[in-house]
């Protein structure tokens, strides 16, 4: 992949990469969808059938508010409902290491969705190897801003983690990008990648 | 704005329980204009003991209706840009055919020679009501409570005429302990001396049977923390307890007051018929799961439950909402914070138009 800059979009780089893996008039389930900005966006420019699942009661009401079909439920338990395959894509956007059972979610976003398009931060970072190296405390960067008892961040996983639980659920990663800001990277990715993001299915 | 009650007259209506009623009325009001392309009518149906007088004004009463807050220009439901329909249901007392009509066979009032209804039964009369109009797809049909269950029953029974349903602080079918309160009430009012096999029309009406069930409504209706909030354990009018059985807290008090008021504009045999549509209707009725009930609707739905609803919980509402995904139909839920118990659908205006007005939105722009 080449390097070179991102444009932001909705002020996040890595919605910029979603926004141009995901193709034109499919259907997409985003999970942790927040206030549905994404959703909102990729139904008005990707004419997508967009629908979204949320925990929180306040961000939903927003999100509905907007237009979007998000509903209240919590991404560990909330996709059990839906049938094999009803989506083109399900996304998981910086949730994947909030969630309780990432290898369940995963399975699940990809018995529900053809696709799944995964965006985490990374916890391999220079900066958070750094951070932990000398100050023997749980690394707080920019990225990772949080007291180690008020972080919403329950599983640290680097680039390096990613593609090994995709390797033992033999998925095929069909792309691979890797964001430093709004600067891609592709040298030594876990090193220097804050942001990952993986598009994904079966084998 | 000011609104006055509309009535339309039908031969008959053919109803669930086999037989058919003729003639049948239907009482009904009207807000904001049809457009040319008859593409955004929306219908409002209202709970048990509402009526046809959901907005504005009555030219009649001078009172505002009972969703005035959420229907209007400007409003969630904005009558600038739809044209919102609410009618009184069948068996009701507020215009439409009921137990208090006259039976044109014997000249006398129906009372409990009226056939038992159902929820069913009254969408089809609205449907019948629809159809008169010119109206042949619904952008939205909406309603809290007994209005969120025509609200389903329009979906799963009319699909190709419905492109939205908002159905708030409901269920698909009833459980045990709403049955149950619901036969409070009917007892309440059938052990009332003045009930007369409900044959009272002639006669002083069982007031105090009505008020009884009507006190029983109201306490499900609130929530432990809006009564203890409303009420707490505060006196009527005294420092000190009576030590006798008249009102000595504000809460006997109130439910009292309440009991009282209500009879006068309700009919106890519309109260009997009207639970016990409630009480019959299961979306699933025949079809095994409620996901085989919904198969057939189209609808794209907005489910809206509160958190202190413990007559209409939200696990009711998750059921449905549950269902509706597993045949992957474009569903939004949200259960909304409150305090007010089954009331807040009526009270929680804010949260509600925010929501209402974007998928109303969204919904309409899609269906051009």
């Amino acid at each position: 992949m080449k390097a070179g800059f991102v444009r932001d979009l909705l002020g996040r780089s890595d919605y910029a990469i979603i926004g141009e893996i995901v193709e034109p008039k499919t259907k997409v389930l985003d999970l942790g969808c927040g206030e549905g900005e994404l959703l909102e966006w990729l139904a008005a420019n990707k004419g997508v059938d967009a629908r979204g699942v949320e925990i929180s009661g306040a961000k939903v009401q927003k999100a509905i508010a907007r237009g979007v079909s998000v509903f209240q439920c919590d991404i560990d338990e909330g996709l059990a409902d839906y049938p094999d395959q009803a989506f083109d894509y399900v996304i998981l956007s910086q949730t994947l290491q909030e969630t309780r059972h990432p290898r369940t979610v995963l399975r699940e976003m990809l018995r529900v969705g053809r696709r799944a398009i995964v965006a985490f931060p990374n916890f391999g970072h220079w900066q958070v190897r750094l951070s932990m190296l000398l100050s023997g405390r749980a690394p707080r960067t920019k990225l990772f801003p949080y007291e180690w008892f008020e972080s919403p961040n329950i599983h640290f996983l680097t680039v390096h983690d990613f593609e090994a639980l995709a390797a033992l659920e033999s998925l095929v990663v069909e792309r691979r990008y890797f964001l430093a800001g709004h600067r891609k990277v592709d040298w030594q990715p876990n090193l220097t990648a804050e942001v990952a993001v993986f598009l994904v299915r079966r084998g | 704005m000011i609104v006055s009650a509309n009535t339309v007259r039908f031969d008959f209506i053919a109803l669930d329980n086999g037989t058919t009623l003729a003639p049948v009325e239907v009482a009904y009001e009207t807000y904001g204009e049809l457009n040319a392309a008859k593409t955004n009518a929306i219908v409002v149906l209202h709970a048990f003991s509402g009526d046809a007088h959901a907005a504005g004004i009555s030219a009649e009463t001078g009172k505002p209706g009972w969703w005035d807050n959420m229907i209007g220009p400007g409003k969630a439901f904005d009558t600038n840009q739809y044209f919102v329909i609410c009618s009184n249901v069948l068996g009701g007392c507020r215009g439409t055919t009921g137990p208090g009509s006259r039976n044109p066979a014997t000249g006398c009032p129906y009372a409990m020679s009226f056939p038992v209804i159902t929820i069913g039964d009254m969408v089809r009369l609205q449907k019948m009501l629809i159809d008169s109009l010119g109206i042949q797809r619904l952008l939205s049909v909406t309603g809290g409570s007994m209005g969120g269950m025509q609200a389903l029953e329009w979906a799963a029974a009319y699909p190709e005429s419905v492109v939205s349903a908002i159905p708030i602080a409901t269920t698909t079918r009833h459980s045990a302990q709403q049955i149950a309160f619901n036969e409070v009430g009917r007892q309440a009012i059938m052990a009332d001396p003045d009930f007369h096999e409900g044959n009272y029309y002639d006669k002083q009406p069982p007031a105090r049977g009505l008020a009884v069930a009507r006190m029983v409504g109201h306490i499900t209706y609130m929530s432990d923390d809006s009564m203890r909030e409303k009420f707490g354990r505060r006196l009527r009018g005294k420092e000190n307890f009576s030590f006798g059985f008249d009102v000595d807290f504000e809460v006997e008090s109130y439910l009292r007051y309440r009991g009282s008021q209500f009879v006068h504009r309700f009919d106890a045999n519309s109260y009997l018929y009207i639970t016990k549509a409630m009480d019959y209707f299961d979306l699933t009725n025949g079809q095994g799961t409620l996901a085989a009930a919904l198969e057939k609707t189209q609808a794209r739905f907005l489910v809206i439950s509160f958190s202190s609803d413990w007559l209409y919980p939200s696990y009711q509402s998750q059921e449905l909402v549950r269902a509706l995904r597993s045949r992957n139909r474009d569903v939004a839920y949200v259960e909304l914070e409150s305090n007010y118990g089954h009331d807040s659908f009526l009270v929680d205006v804010v949260e509600q138009t925010d929501l209402v007005r974007g998928f109303l939105a969204s919904t309409f722009e899609k269906a051009q």
